[in-house]
């Protein structure tokens, strides 16, 4: 690939990034050229953020080249990084609240004059370069009370006034509205006539056409395609995501026979993360929930259960309204929700495989409160034989592998012969033996008319052991599909509105 | 059947022994420490002396108990050592100046000490305020209101049978005193081991969110746990001004800080979720034995201050190394 035109400044050649025995990254090549905006798109896990952090400084490729300005580059730190004109604007936004723009701008390498720190000269700079942005703030301003996009843009500010030739922008409009997203869009345009180049990371893909002069597809690891135009059908992008992996073994879905478990009805969070949401699952039927990371999926299981306040609609089980307040609320009520993430919210690590299986079942080991030597460890034995865990009862709880971990925190709550089980990412983290072994668990679930929902990022995962699917956009129930129309392309179409 | 029971045996076995699990450290450390004073002193290894160590740990141990349920659910009270002069002061001022029955004194002081711990609970619980500074400022405002009571000044004059309870040897080597604290002990104990309640502290001190998410009233507990804190630095007022019998509105300053001192000895686990009754019992006495050997060997209080120090940097020290 020969530059024309516009020099490139950033190229790599056969980045690889390997973790333990896991390769992450196959051998990525990538040019950005100045003044250009390069897309960089994949599913969760793709690899995007890996890539992104090698170029920053903030992780370094076991092999692979990369050259900056036409001389090699190996960023030790995001600091040198920083320093050769490389800046990345993280998702989630690091500026500190209680100090003025200018001060923010600065932090770390604040301006000095004989020993003492030079606001003036500070805020001159801050205010050219917010300027050059077109953002009409003064830098004496404190941060706290501005908004995300134009948070996002001092953080920008911050970059150029290090002579940033390169941004690397992740999921910059995630908590942005339209017009902030359009503010933003403007000022990218400005940075482009300046000759910078920038990598875009987002999901939203239509906004993709608006903004990208190029795109580039990843998908586990590798770079799969690359388009010489922003333009391009949503459907093709898509296609390109997704690919056609390897088959994966999931067990017959039975169908459900039985009545309405659980319905939903109108559920709204109090935070906004979501709303307006209403479906219904029945006896011994998966109900899938899908959708990109932020489309509020965690949010909403975790409403369902008690675990977040909720600020309108209503929960009913078994044509009872029941609409719980606390987790301990739903439990009662037999709608045990086996959280997102394991080692902080499902497990305490350094606490016995017994205890942590206790910890949801006191009501069953004690009588009247007591609970005799023994009885413990004998209640915990017998559900650590039916799940298979790998582990002695006296056994921490963060010795077990991850697979292991799920079995015990799975466990903890089948122990309670639920109504409702909702699984927020079963599988994640855990290898392929496992899984499988979970997926059969699903199904013995369903088997005995419990109903089961089932959240994760892992698309095929959702289409394999689900009877529906729902699938969410930006907080929002973009539409439920039947098993039979459901596959990758239709789900991604639903959760890239 | 048969199976099963073995099961029952096996695991009892092994939860005897890991009931000590943990705890061995301090103890090692306390055999050492009763070994080297009986040899440095003579007086050490005699029945009377060590009756006095027990009689001299009541006020400690008592409030021990209470600060180590909190330390588990990785909470801190620094309120007790006022609560317990409020206690002594409220019971005093009742009895000897309000004329109320003694015993109905003592009921009264304990439910206001009790009180106290309801009131940071719920500061930590429903407003949020840190565990720390909930009970600094219960710290400040029950000594304030202790020295209000009589102005700052103390009270004598107890009827004779009160404080003979905390000198009087039952069948020789009890004190009253002394049994409140045993009692105490097992409760703790077995509170901690055998109830669901007790071993939901666990859970709360292990992972608060996972405790949240099992169903656990994480709220509920934590202001009963400081309730109980309060209630046991009312009983140790109780106890202490028995031992003096008086009662004064400077008692007890600083003892929020030997009593957590004897807990984190024991190796409870500041940042909560491990540790507990037994590893405190050992800790009380580890601080006990302390004072009484360096008195003993006649150092200086000032020296046995810079001791106990020490004692307490290598006890964590140690069990912190050895952790890794």
């Amino acid at each position: 690939m020969t530059a024309k035109g516009p020099s490139t400044i950033l190229s790599l050649r056969q980045i690889r990034k390997v973790y333990g025995s896991m390769e992450v990254l196959h051998g990525i090549d990538l040019d950005v050229r100045a003044g250009e905006v390069v897309a960089l798109l994949g599913e969760n896990g793709a690899g995007k953020s890996t890539l992104s952090r090698i170029i920053s400084g903030a992780v370094q490729p076991t092999s692979g080249d990369m050259t900056w300005l036409g001389a090699p580059y190996a960023p030790a730190t995001p600091r040198a990084a920083m320093d050769a004109g490389v800046g990345m604007i993280h998702q989630e936004l690091k500026l500190l609240p209680q100090l003025s723009i200018a001060e923010n701008v600065f932090v770390g390498r604040y301006l000095t004059k004989g020993g003492r720190v030079d606001r003036q000269a500070m805020e001159e700079r801050a205010r050219a370069g917010l300027r050059r942005l077109g953002l009409d703030v003064s830098p004496r301003r404190l941060v706290d009370g501005l908004s995300t996009a134009r948070q996002q843009l001092i953080e920008i500010a911050k970059a150029m006034t290090l002579n940033a030739r390169l941004l690397i922008l992740d999921e910059p409009t995630a908590a942005l509205g339209g017009e902030e997203t359009q503010l933003l869009f403007r000022q990218i345009e400005r940075l482009k006539a300046d000759g910078v180049g920038i990598i875009y990371i987002s999901h939203r893909l239509e906004e993709i056409r608006q903004i990208a002069d190029r795109i580039v597809v990843m998908r586990d690891g590798a770079k799969v395609q690359e388009f010489d135009s922003g333009d391009v059908p949503v459907r093709s992008i898509v296609e390109a995501m997704v690919g056609r992996s390897l088959e994966r073994m999931f067990p017959a879905v039975p169908e459900p026979a039985g009545d309405d478990m659980l319905e939903v009805r109108g559920l709204a969070s109090s935070a906004g993360t979501f709303s307006d949401i209403s479906f219904s699952v029945k006896r011994g039927e998966v109900f899938g929930i899908a959708g990109l990371v932020g489309a509020g999926r965690t949010e909403l299981v975790r409403a369902i259960t008690g675990a977040d306040p909720i600020s309108a609609g209503e929960v009913v089980l078994e044509g009872r309204t029941i609409t719980p307040r606390s987790p301990r609320d739903a439990i009662r009520n037999g709608l045990v929700l086996v959280p997102e993430d394991r080692k902080l919210q499902g497990l305490v690590l350094d606490h016995s495989i017994e205890e942590n299986i206790g910890y949801a079942n006191f009501d069953a080991v004690s009588t009247r409160g007591w609970i005799p030597a023994g009885r413990l460890a004998a209640f915990a034995e017998t559900y650590i034989r039916r799940f298979g865990v790998k582990g002695r009862g006296t056994q921490n709880a963060g010795e077990l592998s991850g697979g292991n971990q799920q079995k015990v925190v799975l466990a903890k709550w089948l122990a309670r012969n639920p109504k409702v089980v909702v699984l927020d990412e079963p599988t994640r983290g855990i290898d392929v033996g496992a899984r499988s072994s979970i997926y059969e668990t699903i199904m013995d679930l369903a088997r005995q008319g419990i109903a089961v929902i089932v959240v994760s990022s892992d698309l095929e995962e959702v289409l394999g052991v689900s009877n529906r699917i729902m699938v969410m956009a930006q907080g929002k129930q973009a539409g439920i599909l039947d098993r039979a129309n459901a596959n990758d392309v239709s789900v991604m179409e639903l959760a890239t509105i | 059947m048969s199976a099963s029971a073995a099961d029952q045996d096996r695991s009892t076995g092994s939860s005897a022994l890991s009931a000590l699990r943990g705890t061995t450290g301090p103890l090692v450390g306390l055999i050492v420490l009763c070994i080297f004073l009986s040899f440095a002193t003579d007086k050490f290894m005699s029945v009377r002396n060590l009756l006095n160590v027990l009689d001299q740990i009541t006020v400690l141990g008592i409030m021990a108990v209470g600060m180590t349920m909190v330390i588990l659910i990785g909470g801190i009270d620094l309120a007790v050592g006022s609560v317990l002069a409020l206690a002594m002061m409220v019971m005093g001022y009742l009895a000897n100046q309000v004329g109320l029955p003694l015993a109905l004194g003592i009921l009264i002081a304990l439910a206001v000490a009790g009180a106290t711990g309801a009131i940071s609970g719920i500061l930590i619980t429903a407003l949020g305020v840190p565990a720390f500074i909930a009970t600094l400022a219960m710290m400040s405002v029950a000594r304030g209101l202790a020295n209000m009571i009589t102005d700052g000044q103390q009270i004598v004059g107890f009827p004779s049978w009160f404080s003979l309870l905390a000198y009087t040897r039952y069948g020789g080597f009890l004190t009253l005193t002394v049994a409140v604290m045993l009692v105490v002990f097992v409760l703790g104990w077995v509170y901690l081991r055998y109830t669901s309640g007790g071993r939901s502290l666990y859970a709360i001190g292990g992972n608060q969110e996972v405790a949240r998410l099992a169903g656990i009233n994480v709220n509920l507990y934590t202001i009963g746990v400081y309730v109980v804190s309060g209630l046991l630095a009312g009983l140790a007022g109780v106890v202490l001004a028995m031992r003096l019998d008086s009662v004064q509105p400077t008692a007890g300053v600083s003892y929020e800080l030997d009593t957590i001192a004897a807990v984190v000895i024991g190796g409870t686990s500041l940042s909560g979720g491990k540790g507990g009754i037994l590893g405190t019992i050992i800790g009380v006495l580890i601080i006990g034995v302390l004072r009484n050997g360096l008195n003993l060997l006649g150092v200086s209080p000032f020296t046995q201050a810079v001791v106990i120090g020490v004692v307490i940097a290598l006890a964590v020290a140690a069990e912190a190394v050895k952790r890794r």
